[in-house]
């Protein structure tokens, strides 16, 4: 662990609505390669956490850092293009859009020829061979002609998912992928996970702690917009201020 | 596409190009018009049905470019479209970039409001100047023509020519935005209509693309506005009231949102709505009224979506492309 | 500039700017609060003003009923429309209401024809409001134009009064801020909505009324004054009644003084204003931040 990278750091990241500090003061470091898990009970800041991270909120205070560049005050858009891919807690897909085009889409945006005004979009064979690949690595049953909206809630979530593949990000923020899903779909994501994390970085706000403790290199514990605690697994289930918060909020 | 569909494309280009053929004048000047707003609806269709962006504003591009023909001729006697029309284009262009840029600052009931008092102000400028002849506009003092040097290669004196010019006029912008439409730019207008966050955190320039739609609608709006110019020889500040960017709106609407021909289909709906409505009494306004509304509350996805609803409960669904 | 014209302008300016307040705080609240766009919103306006003038010039009605009864037909002509073609689109797109709007717009605009012809009707400042007085020892403003800008301050403060210290005005605030949060709350937003939507009617018709005598009564003077409105509602931010104070206020000084310094441009002066504050703060100046 002492020798991989740094990916993403943040120092003293904070965020305040008004009187409201809905995130206080948090640095952590997510390591290169790894799946680092952020849990913590309901309100605790999890999501604005991430929203600070993927740029959809602006800090208040504090510093961002991705991949070797100060990123605080980035757009959602430019930390994308940088390598940072996010999923939301209510999927963000493109409803009216079939299956295929959103993932086209997503791939479109990692070949720059592609942006053409006059061929049609399905002529650019690299963007079509790059969807193909992605639908082979996620592996998934349903049909590429269906609607993004039609088709059922956790196969939305795996189609963001793919549609994250899809960007070949450095990094993958992802808000509560399992939430909705059933015990299978939960497995069968896991698994999705765990072949993905091979090559890429994660960060996951999670709330089903099977999926933590069976995915997560480290966890960090938010309480109240403040880290808690921070490490490996084991060493978090044991911490007692952890205890506390989570048997005496039950 | 579907033989059916083909069938009836051959069929309508035959009429199209047959209707100078009656040799009926108010036939040809009326098909010459509705050619005109087709234009002027599909140009509209690629802001609101493509990309989601509904502009109430739209005529100040068609004005811009009537305006700039009308001033070509009447300050500058230039009658050639070789040259009007590029200029008159042009302007349109700078038009839509200068109001797309400060505009697109804003977002939904915003964005509305904003391109509706931008036109406006258009409005009032041309109405209260007389640079730009005040109330009455500004004639156009000859027929416009193509001539290159001292050969003249078309002259729009004749109707006939005007509408056969029209008629190219609208091919050439019809095929151009249908493939526009099926471009990675045209995905990506398509995939902003359908979410915006998600095609920012996806990591498009999301203003960049409105932007350039906004001008590529505001261009071929500029195109509609100069045949407008070189037909009826007049730009006067009616063409400039938001009523006519409503009225733009309306077409694009009723024919259905997001698909060319229905943008073509509605343009030609509601003028002969307007024409015959205007023929049967003075208030015409009341009938338009009354079927606009009742159009738009029990008829989803004006006419082309009740036209595909129709097909789809006689021939059951089709898998989606 | 002389004082007695500065201050001249200056009176203009809130008089004009409280008529402009009185049509778009409704606007503001339809859109705010209703999430409808209501492009027909002027035909209030103007049908107050012809009703005003029928009641007082061919029924010889005394002025407070004429008045009133303007207002109250305005109200129920407002609340049919909200309830039979506004409120089944409530949830529709942006789109459907701005088209059903328009169709209203041409419906209004051919009925007062209909009924009153094209020409503009020679509305008159009523008797006993007629004349100028004299305001300290450099100014002489009339009458009449004092009373309108008077009245829309009252309505000013009494809409203020309503929306902050009233429970019905908490809850415009709070559907204004977030709509289908009100609604998850449980409270009945029907009733609430119409209420609304009635009062904003309200409001344009008694601006209708009172600025018969001194702007021209005419089928088109609806179109006309929405646009100003609109461009009040943008400067000034949606679902805001201190944005469209404020708002009014700004477009009735620039408005005036705009008159005065730069004839010939005079009428482009307020969209130059409405861009520099999109520019500024595309929410307007009070709107909610995205």
């Amino acid at each position: 662990m002492n020798d991989k990278q740094i990916l993403m750091e943040t120092k003293s990241l904070s965020k305040n609505f008004g009187n409201l500090a809905a995130v206080r003061d948090v640095s952590l470091q997510v390591y290169e390669g790894e799946i680092h898990a952020i849990i913590g009970p309901n309100g605790a800041g999890k999501t604005t956490f991430l929203n600070l991270l993927s740029g959809e909120l602006p800090a208040s205070s504090g510093a961002l850092y991705f991949d070797g560049s100060e990123v605080t005050d980035w757009r959602p858009d430019r930390l994308a293009r940088a390598g940072m891919g996010r999923s939301f807690q209510h999927s963000s897909v493109f409803e009216q859009l079939s299956v295929r085009e959103n993932v086209r889409l997503a791939a479109q945006t990692q070949f720059p020829n592609s942006f053409g005004l006059f061929r049609p979009a399905e002529s650019y064979a690299d963007v079509g061979r790059r969807v193909e690949e992605v639908f082979g690595e996620v592996a998934l049953e349903w049909s590429s002609g269906a609607r993004a909206g039609e088709i059922s809630h956790g196969e939305q979530r795996q189609l963001e998912i793919a549609m994250l593949l899809a960007l070949s990000p450095k990094l993958m923020l992802l808000d509560e992928p399992t939430s909705g899903m059933s015990r299978n779909e939960t497995l069968e994501l896991i698994e999705l996970l765990r072949r993905i994390s091979e090559r890429h970085t994660l960060v996951l706000v999670e709330h089903d702690m099977d999926v933590v403790f069976q995915l997560a290199d480290r966890i960090t514990v938010l309480v109240n917009g403040s880290v808690l605690a921070s490490g490996p697994p084991a060493a978090v289930r044991e911490d007692v201020a952890v205890r506390t918060a989570y048997l005496g909020t039950q | 596409m579907r033989p059916v569909t083909i069938i009836a494309a051959i069929v309508v280009a035959a009429m199209l190009v047959a209707i100078p053929l009656f040799h009926n004048a108010f036939l040809t000047a009326h098909a010459t018009r509705i050619l005109i707003y087709v234009i002027f609806a599909m140009s509209l269709d690629l802001l609101v049905g493509y990309c989601g962006m509904v502009s109430l504003g739209h005529a100040a591009f068609f004005g811009i470019a009537a305006y700039t023909t009308a001033l070509l001729s009447a300050k500058a006697g230039i009658a050639n479209i070789l040259i009007g029309l590029p200029l008159s284009m042009l302007a349109a262009a700078a038009g839509a970039l200068v109001i797309g840029l400060l505009t697109l600052r804003t977002s939904g009931i915003y964005f509305i409001m904003a391109t509706l008092a931008f036109a406006q102000m258009l409005h009032f400028l041309v109405n209260d100047s007389d640079f730009f002849g005040g109330s009455d506009g500004i004639l156009l003092l000859t027929r416009f023509r193509a001539s290159v040097g001292n050969t003249v290669l078309l002259d729009l004196g004749n109707a006939t020519t005007r509408y056969y010019t029209a008629l190219v006029a609208t091919s050439v912008a019809f095929a151009g935005l249908a493939l526009l439409v099926r471009s990675p730019f045209g995905r990506i207008l398509q995939g902003l209509k359908s979410n915006e966050q998600r095609m920012r955190a996806l990591g498009y320039p999301v203003a960049r693309y409105k932007l350039g739609c906004f001008v590529i609608g505001g261009t071929l709006a500029g195109l509609a506005g100069h045949l407008y110019a070189t037909l009826t020889s007049l730009a006067d500040p009616s063409i400039l009231d938001w009523l006519h960017s409503a009225q733009v709106l309306m077409m694009v609407i009723i024919g259905g949102l997001g698909t060319l021909i229905g943008s073509a289909i509605g343009a030609f709906l509601l003028i002969e709505l307007i024409d015959q409505s205007a023929e049967l009494t003075d208030h015409w306004k009341l009938i338009v009224g009354v079927v606009v509304i009742a159009v738009t509350m029990f008829g989803r996805g004006g006419l082309v979506g009740l036209a595909s609803l129709l097909r789809t409960s006689v021939f059951g669904a089709r898998a989606s492309a | 500039m002389q004082l007695s014209t500065f201050l001249i302008q200056l009176l203009n300016s809130v008089q004009y700017g409280m008529l402009l307040f009185l049509i778009a705080s409704g606007l503001t609240l339809t859109f705010g609060v209703m999430g409808i766009i209501n492009l027909a919103h002027g035909a209030f306006f103007m049908i107050g003003a012809y009703l005003a003038f029928q009641f007082t010039r061919f029924w010889g009605w005394p002025l407070p009923a004429a008045y009133a009864g303007a207002v109250l037909a305005v109200v129920v002509l407002g609340a049919c429309v909200e309830r039979t073609i506004l409120a089944p689109l409530a949830n529709r797109d942006h789109l459907d209401q701005v088209l059903v709007t328009y169709g209203l717009i041409l419906i209004f605009d051919e009925l007062a024809v209909i009924g009153w012809g094209k020409d503009v009707l020679p509305a008159e400042i009523p008797a006993l409001l007629r004349g100028s007085v004299q305001l300290g020892d450099m100014v002489v403003y009339p009458v009449y134009r004092l009373v309108l800008a008077g009245v829309g301050l009252l309505c000013a403060v009494g809409l203020y009064l309503i929306v902050a210290k009233t429970r019905l005005g908490m809850i415009v605030r709070a559907g204004s801020f977030d709509r289908s949060m009100v609604r998850a709350l449980g409270i009945n937003v029907s009733p609430i909505f119409s209420m609304v939507f009635g009062l904003g009617a309200a409001l344009a018709a008694l601006a209708g009324v009172l600025a018969a005598p001194i702007l021209s009564v005419s089928p088109g003077m609806g179109d006309k004054i929405i646009i100003i409105a609109f461009v009040v509602v943008v400067i000034g931010g949606i679902g805001s009644i201190k944005g469209a104070f404020v708002g009014a206020l700004l477009v009735g000084l620039f408005d005036s003084f705009g008159k005065i310094l730069f004839p010939t441009v005079s009428s482009l002066i307020i969209y130059a204003l409405m861009a520099a504050v999109l520019v500024w703060r595309p929410r307007g100046l009070f709107g909610k931040t995205a």
